[in-house]
């Protein structure tokens, strides 16, 4: 398959991926964890 | 695309990612709106610096969230960074690369490449599999951010015990085992090659699956190519074929083609660019 058609396939599907993750509030999840420190990652638990 | 140029752009991504600068001396992250989007490269959240979101870490937190809300968000964002830009990521927008980069100009005696780095690039799958996917759907915990991430100690943990006396106290084993890898890696990065991108890294393992179809991306122009195999026995990645999944697109391998058969597609850097590198 053309290589043009495979990533500009991709692209949409990304595309649509993130509104409907915006529409739905994913976006907060990922704010939320983000704006606290992340216990994980600091290696506390 | 000349090395020096390449560096500069490393630079000035890390800086771009981590400019709350004020974070390092109060020892307090940055809580506004830009952290709901995620940069691109290996780059914690965690940072005092940092101005958006870590793309692993907010991954594994959507999973860990999946029960209640399908990661959409997460998973368009990839693909989207995953189809424009592929594994140019990791050769020009991934603090950590920088970092790894650095250490092995130390001069000393390097580790080659070999079938035995090539056996061990499929490891970063299985973390991408086991500590990424598995580990935050069946226990709800991030356990590549948990239990490997260097970048956490690194850009995380050490600026802010340096400057958070709350943080300091609460650090313990978990911390200690982290940093022991941490420090396994950077050691090990002196010697190997950027070893944490070419074994461990899921973020690039995720990317890679785009490498050959990405906006971005290095390609052989077949008429012109001798198959001598100059350009892979020349990177220090484990490609099979320059544009492969372990290509990071760093264009180096440009300058040593005789028949000057590879380019960067289609963006930065021209055949220009690295004729003039091989002069």
């Amino acid at each position: 398959m053309n290589k043009k058609l495979i990533t500009g396939g991709l692209i949409m599907a990304g595309f649509l991926l993130l509104a409907v993750g915006i529409a739905t509030g994913g976006v907060n999840d990922v704010l939320n964890k983000a704006i606290r420190i992340c216990y994980e990652c600091i290696g506390i638990g | 695309m000349k090395s020096g140029k390449r560096k500069l752009v490393q630079v000035i991504t890390a800086v771009l990612y981590n400019c709350n600068f004020t974070g390092f001396a109060s020892g307090k992250i940055y809580k506004g709106k830009l952290k709901s989007a995620c940069v691109p490269g290996l780059n914690c959240y965690s940072c005092p610096g940092a101005v958006s979101s870590c793309p692993l870490g907010s991954l594994q937190q959507s999973l860990v969230s999946s029960k209640y809300r399908f990661p959409y968000y997460m998973l368009g964002m990839l693909l989207l960074l995953g189809a424009l830009l592929g594994r140019f990521i990791c050769g020009f927008l991934c603090p950590f690369g920088l970092v790894q980069e650095l250490l092995f100009k130390i001069p000393t005696k390097k580790i080659k490449k070999g079938k035995w780095s090539r056996a061990l690039s499929y490891v970063k799958y299985v973390v991408l599999a086991v500590f990424v996917i598995g580990i935050p759907l069946i226990f709800a915990v991030p356990g590549f951010c948990k239990y490997i991430c260097p970048q956490g100690i690194l850009e995380g943990a050490l600026p802010l015990a340096a400057a958070n006396e709350s943080v300091r106290g609460m650090l313990g084993k978990l911390f200690s085992f982290k940093l022991i890898i941490a420090i396994a890696i950077l050691v090990a990065a002196v010697f190997i090659f950027r070893v944490f991108c070419r074994f461990i890294c899921p973020l690039g393992a995720i990317y890679s699956f785009f490498n050959r179809v990405s906006v971005a991306r290095m390609e052989v122009d077949e008429a012109k190519c001798t198959h001598c195999n100059a350009c892979v026995r020349f990177c220090k990645m484990d490609i099979k074929k320059v544009g492969d999944a372990e290509c990071i697109q760093c264009g180096e391998c440009a300058g040593v083609c005789a028949t000057c058969a590879i380019s960067r597609k289609p963006i930065i850097g021209t055949k220009k660019d690295s004729q003039e590198e091989a002069t």
